[in-house]
């Protein structure tokens, strides 16, 4: 890391701090982990322009002096070797990749999103009893969905945290790849229909943000955006209560309807979550006729239903045919088999 | 057409009135224009009686020289389709803010994009490319034609005819709205269920074999029919580059095709490879289109690289620096091209551990990529440089292209990913890749080889024009998308609502602007040239004093390309010939073994292609009937046994003896 700081002193000498300047949130965010980013796009930026500037100068340079009118310049139209010159030309490059490479491996692990905090900004660590908010990210077509566990509350479209605490987002999507990003407060991390991805970050700003999705993902891509409130405690205290005192629960039967798709949501809150709701959206089961993917998975790690296993799919609540719910599978079953082969409901 | 629904649907599938864009200003008079140029080629055609010949000496050709020259042809016309999206991206972004929405709506700004991204990499990269590898190759290693005369024929009107399909989803249905890759679930039937993705699948689909067979053929060609005394060590450095990227191609293009193939299993048939439920999974997708996507990139850079080497040479009248090093420098690129794909996705939550071991064998592959620019840079040194046009596109590369090698290796440290990803600083660095190196290349090595293909230079005035509006261009359009990029702006929006970052796509749209005023001036350089032929000709075939064997045959080259097959000594085979005082053998000239033209080519691509066009308008009929006729056609095909003649001897000496008195008249 002692290298990572001459290098950061070197930094100072770049054309980039000019655009540091301007309105880039990528070289002068608000939390930690993207302030970190900014610098190692700096430190690696300086790193190769210690070969990139010499190479330009050169061809300029080489390109001006050997011209064919120049008839002063040594012409030697049969030198095509040097050990030398070779090695360097290797090694160069080598060497710099190999300094890059060091800081990758230890930048790459360190702001890893799934690895906890370890600071909460460069001069603070994380206190070892602090609690990460946790925060569950569903990206919808085309809004974004906040559950708060904790809280018991859900937003769309508005995000809030406490500056300098750990905040844990746990994130997924309802039907395509989205990408959860806010620049000002750390990179950014796909959004995957039945998958869980995980981000770790904090703010240490207060101020108002935006956040949006950095993968295209259809129609109403370009307005997938929303607001990222970065608060003092009481002010996030305060953001919470106003949630509370909304209107309504976010059920099962709200979550289909808010699923459709649909453009420039505005802003909603809800006092209340369904219980299990994000794990349910996780598993593709929040309409309760469809059997759930961990269920699913669970059923084919102990050998599958066989024939049976054709009924788990047939999802219509409407037809005759016997389906699998939610909950076939108990703690003292937990594959569901006895209960699919034997007992399978009739509707 | 009511009255046997059954009957229309069969025949005519989903594809209905409706289909037809007539609501469609932009794409009406786009439509317009295509029927009144084609009117005007068509009867161009039939004025001058030239049907005949264009059936006889062109599209039955199997001749490498033209079909090359057919491929730079298709290359050169699709770049104009895929220019236009992006102008009309370009002028999007630069007035779709707050309460301006701009002309284009995300149904249609979400087709212009995907279909700039498909064409400009699979119709136009890859056509300039391999047209130039067909024509040149054989030359440089001293052939009378490809390995697989007949294969090189049926791989251009496949590749032509995918290029083709993609048009009609211009005019007949729509374009796919999923991003050049197609991620699935957007691309699955739930979230994209119209034709545009049976477009993209079924155009890809059928170039795509036309790729692969070109790949095939050009790399039995070189490993089988370099003349003699040329061991792999003496090969001029471009062949050595094609040889790597065709190796990259039979490699890379199954996974394509493989991958395409699973994605229609799973919108025709609903299987469950890539979907949400059912045990789906598009992380598989995302990995096998990259498996295929990274050495793409490598596919048509190597060419590139290739093409600058040999004028780097040529133009500064000098032995190329570290050739070894040159080999071994693209040799260990092509194998790493396969272990880097993951960088594509380091947010989809890989390990820190993965995604810093695919960081990092990407910045590896700047090692070799470095030692080539320094080779480059020390082939300059000491020499007579001339700055030709080739030279002048050489060192607008060299200049441009390590700026873009520069952001590749940042945005190749991951966390610095994490936050520059899918953002415009990507688009503006795979830009400043692709135009800095690839479109470069080509301009360089279309100027470069001209000469040797139509027997005259091209106009140097407006050559430079085209030169410095491109540079220019490319710097004023791309510059201010890295500074959007790190001002936190993602790819793909079609309308904003901060109004301080307008100026900056203003800014772009401008470049855009001066590029088209690039690609202008390039057309009227070739127009210009054509009409001043008699003043630029050139009957040496050795305009540029030039270094491999190409040049060491007339221009054009006559159809068996060298009369007696050349021995070679010098990976600088023509230079070493002329230094050493080299007679052109004027008698003792024997038969030559030709291949034979032959329709089959175009007719089983033509019949490929109505069968993808049935299958994306499940016009079921149509798509049977043709594949059957594909079959059909393939098999009588292989009972024509009348493949090849020979090149009478005397008709040999006629050639040589009036390139013999050109010569002189030229002395």
């Amino acid at each position: 890391m002692a290298l990572l700081k001459t290098l950061r002193g070197l930094s100072s000498l770049l054309p980039l701090a000019l655009l540091a300047g301007c309105d880039t949130v990528l070289l002068n965010p608000s939390g930690d982990i993207a302030a970190q980013q900014g610098k190692l796009i700096i430190v690696s930026t300086v790193l190769m322009l210690l070969v990139i500037v010499p190479v330009i100068i050169l061809t300029l340079v080489f390109a001006w002096r050997y011209r064919q009118s120049n008839t002063t310049a040594r012409y030697e139209p049969d030198w095509d070797h040097s050990t030398l010159l070779e090695l360097i030309i290797w090694a160069a490059p080598l060497l710099i990749i190999i300094a890059l490479g060091a800081v990758t491996w230890i930048s790459t692990h360190t702001l890893d999103p799934y690895r906890k905090l370890q600071r909460i900004d460069e001069t603070r660590p994380v206190p070892a009893d602090a609690q990460p908010l946790v925060v569950e990210v569903v990206a919808l077509d085309w809004k974004w969905l906040f559950i708060y566990p904790e809280q018991g509350i859900a937003t769309v479209n508005e995000l809030a945290a406490p500056v300098d605490v750990p905040i844990h987002f746990k994130i997924t999507a309802s039907t395509v790849m989205n990408s959860f990003y806010i620049p000002a407060l750390a990179g950014q991390i796909y959004a995957m229909p039945g998958m869980q991805t995980q981000l770790h970050a904090v703010i240490n700003k207060p101020g108002d943000f935006e956040g949006f999705s950095a993968n295209y993902s259809g129609a109403g891509f370009s307005h997938m955006r929303f607001r990222f409130h970065g608060l003092d405690a009481a002010g996030f205290d305060r953001w919470v209560k106003q949630a509370k005192s909304a209107q309504g629960e976010l059920t099962r039967a709200d979550y289909l309807e808010l699923e459709r798709p649909s453009e420039r949501e505005p802003v909603r809150r809800y006092a209340k979550v369904a219980d299990g709701l994000f794990k349910a959206i996780l598993n593709r089961c929040v309409d309760s006729d469809k059997l759930c993917m961990d269920q699913m998975m669970a059923i084919d790690a102990s050998g599958g239903l066989g024939k049976a296993g054709i009924d788990s799919v047939a999802t219509s609540a409407v037809s005759n045919r016997p389906y699998v719910e939610a909950r076939l599978c108990t703690p003292a079953d937990p594959s569901g088999l006895r209960l699919a082969r034997n007992e399978s409901p009739t509707p | 057409m009511s009255d046997h629904p059954e009957l229309t649907k069969l025949i005519f599938g989903r594809l209905t009135w409706d289909a037809i864009p007539f609501h469609e200003p932009i794409l009406l008079a786009t439509f317009a224009g295509v029927v009144l140029g084609g009117l005007g080629v068509l009867g161009a055609l039939t004025y001058f009686r030239l049907w005949g010949m264009l059936w006889r000496d062109w599209i039955t050709s199997i001749d490498h020289k033209k079909i090359g020259i057919m491929y730079i042809i298709l290359g050169l016309v699709m770049l104009l389709r895929g220019f236009a999206d992006a102008l009309m991206m370009r002028a999007q972004q630069a007035i779709s803010f707050g309460d301006a929405v701009g002309y284009l709506p995300p149904h249609h700004y979400d087709q212009v994009f995907t279909a700039h991204g498909v064409i400009m990499i699979f119709f136009v990269a890859m056509p300039l490319v391999t047209g130039l590898m067909n024509y040149v190759v054989p030359l440089q290693i001293g052939a009378r034609d490809v390995a697989f005369p007949f294969l090189n024929n049926f791989s251009f009107w496949m590749t032509a005819f995918g290029a083709a399909l993609v048009m009609a989803s211009l005019f007949v249905g729509e374009f796919a709205r999923t991003g050049w890759l197609a991620y699935p679930p957007l691309s699955g039937i739930l979230a994209s269920p119209d034709v545009g993705v049976d477009y993209y699948i079924w155009s890809l689909q059928i170039a795509g074999v036309g790729t692969l067979l070109s790949g095939v053929n050009l790399l039995a060609t070189i490993v089988k029919m370099r003349a003699p005394g040329m061991t792999m060590m003496k090969m001029p450095v471009f062949t050595w580059t094609s040889l790597c990227t065709n190796v990259l191609i039979v490699a890379a293009f199954p996974v394509l095709t493989a991958v395409l193939a699973l994605l229609s299993l799973d919108r025709y048939v609903g299987t469950n490879f890539f979907t949400n439920d059912l045990g789906g999974n598009a992380m598989m997708y995302v990995n096998l289109i990259w498996i295929w996507g990274h050495p793409e990139v490598y596919i048509l850079i190597l060419p590139a690289f290739g093409i600058f080497s040999e004028v780097v040479s040529t133009f500064c009248s000098k032995r190329l620096f570290g050739y070894a090093s040159m080999v071994y420098a693209t040799v260990v690129i092509t194998i790493l091209s396969y272990l880097v794909w993951l960088h594509h996705f380091f947010t989809m939550g890989s390990g820190a551990s993965v995604n810093s071991f695919f960081g990092i064998t990407t910045m590896i592959i700047s090692i070799p990529t470095g030692a080539k620019i320094f080779n480059w840079l020390f082939t300059m040194y000491r020499g007579r440089i001339r700055f030709e046009l080739p030279m002048l596109w050489t060192i607008g590369f060299m200049v441009t292209f390590v700026i873009g090698g520069m952001t590749g290796v940042l945005l190749a440290v991951p966390p610095a990913d994490f936050v520059l990803h899918n953002s415009l600083f990507l688009i503006a660095h795979f830009h400043n890749v692709i135009i800095g190196g690839v479109l470069f290349g080509l301009l360089a090595g279309i100027t470069y080889w001209f000469p040797k293909a139509f027997g005259y230079k091209l106009d140097p005035f407006w050559g430079k024009c085209s030169f410095w509006f491109w540079l220019v261009g490319f710097y004023v359009a791309f510059m201010p998308l890295y500074v959007l990029g790190l001002m936190g702006v993602t790819r793909r929006v079609s309308h904003f609502e901060d109004p301080s970052l307008q100026i900056w796509f203003q800014i772009a749209a401008f470049g855009a602007v001066l590029i088209a005023l690039g690609i202008a001036s390039f057309i009227i350089q070739l127009v210009v040239s054509f009409m001043r032929r008699e003043s630029l000709r050139d009957v040496t075939g050795d305009p540029w004093d030039g270094r491999t064997l190409e040049w060491a045959t007339a221009s054009p080259p006559p159809d068996y390309n060298f009369a007696f097959t050349p021995r070679v000594h010098d990976n600088d085979a023509w230079y070493d010939m002329k230094s050493n005082g080299y007679q052109r053998p004027v008698t003792g000239f024997l038969p030559i073994h030709m291949p034979k033209n032959t329709s089959a080519g175009f007719i089983i691509a033509a019949l490929s292609a109505a069968t993808g066009f049935g299958l994306i308008w499940h016009m079921w009929l149509l798509a049977g009937v043709a594949f059957v006729a594909t079959l059909v056609a393939t098999i009588v095909h292989t009972f024509n046994y009348k493949r090849d003649y020979h090149i009478p001897a005397e008709e040999v000496l006629r050639v040589e003896n009036a390139r013999s008195r050109l010569l002189a008249g030229h002395v």
